[in-house]
This record gives structure tokens, sequence and C-alpha cells, in this order.
């Protein structure tokens, strides 16, 4: 089948490629351009473990094609730390708050956390745990994935985190 | 999962696409946010030749008013749906029914074309068409045509849309001001298909139900309209005893499948209990 000519923008860097068409944007990140971050969970669109940020929309990159992605404008878990090399809000919370245990979600919860904060900056709990829905996670039961993501929009906010009583 | 190979097409007009489907002939398969077809394609359950992919087609987007309807362009998206304020005032039903379906990842790709399109009755926006009467704008080789939802589902995967044909919007009539709603769905989990779900808009008069519409989720091989429970409602104040009647009557035209979501005989029982809470909230809400 004949290949399509693909260009885009992954993590602020252009990038052109020939794909086959039913090459789904997950394979074209991880094989081609070897950003490993994204994750391949269950390949049926559950798991979220496959999320990238995609002209400003969250999505599971195992349910997309790469020519679906041509002109979009990407951003994967590679591409999140500050300019400086400093970690994000989002990455800092997740350390700090034992947001992970395996850490095979945490870049796919990350990069949805981090268009969820851009679209509400101050989301409650509910709101975060209904804004990371389409994201799972085996080990944490997600109470330590809630709060680091309150703690990056604390931070981000430039107010103190205050850790709710348990 | 590697799909089977495709050529792809990424047309710029319904002109152009319903040409690209012609001339492609059956082999051929039209791509929204490709969330449904995607899947199916990964499991190898469809293998189309080729995808035309409607993304590029500026004319199926945006949601507008017109007269004393809403006209939602096919390739909008439940998050598009959702964030839509003209919708929030005149259809509020749309959001509460769009936040039930799949996860957000899925809601800025999916889009009500792509939902209401396939024929599956797990999704949830077919019943509410149903229940909110309304139509289906099909650009296809002879023309444009229109379809009433509740003329268009024939069966599982089997709708009145042809092969060469594009659904490029959807028109909903406004319902009355001061209309009570709502959407009930009992799922597994976030993000599940309904094991039943049901949808009501009403109308009450004088602590009276004025009209009542209903629409039932995924129990059976097609969404339902139920309308003669709505009819046994007409007139009644909702009283327990007219309502146990009109769920009876739902249930009745229920014939779900027994699978991972429960037993058969389960799932038209939840129909009834999703219909009735459905009926409570919507008369809650409903002024008159």
């Amino acid at each position: 089948m004949a290949k399509s000519q693909v260009s885009m923008k992954v993590n602020g860097k252009a990038v052109e490629a020939l794909v086959e068409p039913r090459t789904l944007l997950i394979y074209f990140l991880r094989d081609e351009l070897r950003l490993t971050g994204p994750h391949i969970g269950c390949e049926t669109s559950h798991c979220g473990a496959c999320t990238v940020d995609l002209d400003g929309k969250s999505v599971k990159s195992c349910t997309v094609f790469a020519v679906q992605a041509n002109g979009a404008d990407i951003r994967t878990i590679e591409g999140m730390a500050n300019p400086d090399g400093t970690l994000h809000a989002l990455q800092e919370g997740f350390r700090e708050m034992h947001g992970l245990q395996c850490g095979f979600c945490t870049p796919g919860m990350i990069t949805r956390a981090y268009r969820l904060l851009q679209e509400n900056k101050n989301p409650s709990e509910e709101e975060i745990r209904y804004g990371i829905s389409g994201n799972l996670c085996r080990c944490t039961g997600y109470q330590n994935i809630v709060k680091a993501i309150q703690y990056a929009a604390a931070k981000i906010n430039g107010v103190p985190f205050q850790e709710a009583a348990e | 999962m590697i799909p089977g190979a495709f050529a792809y097409h990424r047309p710029t007009s319904v002109k152009d696409a319903v040409g690209l489907l012609a001339r492609l002939g059956d082999e051929s398969r039209v791509l929204a946010g490709g969330h449904s077809l995607i899947p199916l394609m990964k499991l190898r359950l469809a293998a189309p030749a080729n995808l035309v992919d409607l993304a590029g087609i500026a004319e199926l987007k945006g949601i507008r008013a017109d007269g004393n309807d809403v006209v939602i362009g096919a390739m909008t998206t439940q998050h598009e749906l959702i964030g839509s304020d003209l919708l929030a005032g005149k259809v509020p039903i749309l959001r509460e029914t769009s936040e039930q379906v799949a996860d957000p990842q899925v809601r800025y790709l999916g889009t009500l074309g792509g939902n209401v399109s396939g024929g599956d009755p797990a999704n949830d926006m077919p019943a509410l068409m149903m229940c909110l009467n309304a139509t289906y704008h099909i650009a296809g080789k002879s023309g444009e045509r229109r379809v009433a939802a509740r003329q268009f589902y024939q069966g599982t995967f089997v709708t009145a849309l042809g092969s060469g044909d594009v659904l490029t919007a959807v028109r909903i009539p406004v319902p009355p001001a001061g209309h009570g709603y709502a959407y009930e769905k009992l799922k597994r989990k976030i993000g599940d298909f309904a094991t039943a779900a049901a949808a009501v808009v009403l109308t009450m008069s004088g602590g009276k139900v004025a009209s009542c519409s209903i629409g039932l989720t995924n129990v059976a091989a097609t969404p339902l309209w139920a309308e003669a429970a709505a009819k046994i409602l007409v007139g009644s104040t909702l009283d327990t005893a007219t309502v146990k009647k009109a769920v009876a009557a739902a249930e009745a035209i229920t014939a779900p499948a027994s699978d991972a979501r429960g037993p058969a005989a389960y799932r038209t029982k939840m129909a009834g209990v999703m219909l009735a809470r459905a009926l409570g909230r919507a008369k809650a809400r409903a002024r008159g």
C-alpha cells in the first residue's frame, strides 16, 4: 500500500516521515521517533497509558492513525519538563506525593493531567477524578495521583499546597 | 494490534467525500473520530480497503440555531457538545448524556455523527436522538435526504445509511422552555457502555405530564423509542401506580442480550429502574 507523507510538530520539533496509513500514532511515536514515554498498555482504548496531547486535546494514541495527525502539534511526556530541564510541576507533584509505584501509567497520567489543568486551573478532587477517568492505574488506588495533581495545580497557581486530611 | 492495510483519503468537502465513496465502492468506509471504527479495524472485524476521513471538511463542524431547531455538524465532538453554551441552554440533556459517554480522551475525538451513524445500540446518543425526535441529514449519490432518528435504526450495525452515504448533520427540535429531562445510565465502571440506560424529556402543566418522550439504550438490537410507555404517562402526575405501568410497558419492548453486563432479565429490569429514576429527575427539573 502506498505510503503517505506526514509532517507534524512533536515536542516542539518539526518531524517529517513516510508512513503506512494503517500505522497507529503510538507506533509512529515509539518505533519511528523512538519516543518510548507513551506506553502501550491495553491497546484497546481503555487504559490511557498511550495518552499524548494533540492540538490541545488529550488523545489515546493507540486509537489514532499517524496520518490523522498530519499537521498536528503533539506533546508527549518527553516534552513535559521545563526548558531549563527542571521538572514540570506535575512531574514534581508525582515525585513528591508518591503518585506512582510501578510507573507504567505515569506518562499517560501526567500528559492527561497537563491538559486537565490547562482547561481547569483549580479542579476539585471530584473534577480531577472525573478528568483522569480515561487513565487506569493498577498500583496506587489513585489517592496519591489525585494529590500529585493537586500539588501541581497549587504550584502552578502559586499557592501553598495543603494536603487534605484523610 | 495492526489493522489491515488501506488507502487513506482526506477530502475537503462533502461533495468530494460523496464522490470518492461512489468511485471507491463498497470497500470503503467513512472515518469520523475513529473511536468505534479503529478498534474494530484493530480486531480485523472491519478491514476496509479505503478510509475516507471527514476531518478535513469544515462544513461538518459546528453547532447553530436554526429557527426552532439546533443543527449540529456530524463531526462535532462529544467534548464540543459538552462545552457548548448554546446546547446547554436549549437542549441540556445533550451535555448530561455526553458527559457519560466513554472517557475524556474518547470524548475529545469521538463525534456525534460517528456515535449515531454506526448503528451500535450500545452507544448513548442514538436512543437520545430518538427521544428528542432528531432528524439526520444525509448526503449520498442521489443528493441530500433527511431521515428521522426514529426511522433510522434497522438492526445492530444496520441503519438507513447506504454505503455511499455521509451523515452530515443532526437536526434537533428544541424542547419547550421549562421542560424536564434526564439521562440515567447504569454502567459497571466509568467509560463503560450501558448495562441499560434511559433518556427522558417531558413537559408538565398544572402538575400533570403534558408531553413525554422516552429512549432506551443497549437493551435491544437497536436503540428503542418507548412510545407506548410515554403515552401512559401523559395526563398523570407521575404517581407511583402510573409510573409502574409505564415501566412495565418499556420493559416489554426490550430484548437485551445476556452478556458480561448481566443476564437479559436483569438488563430488562435495569432499563425499568433507569426509566423510573429518569422520570423522577425530569419531573423535578420541569417547570409547570
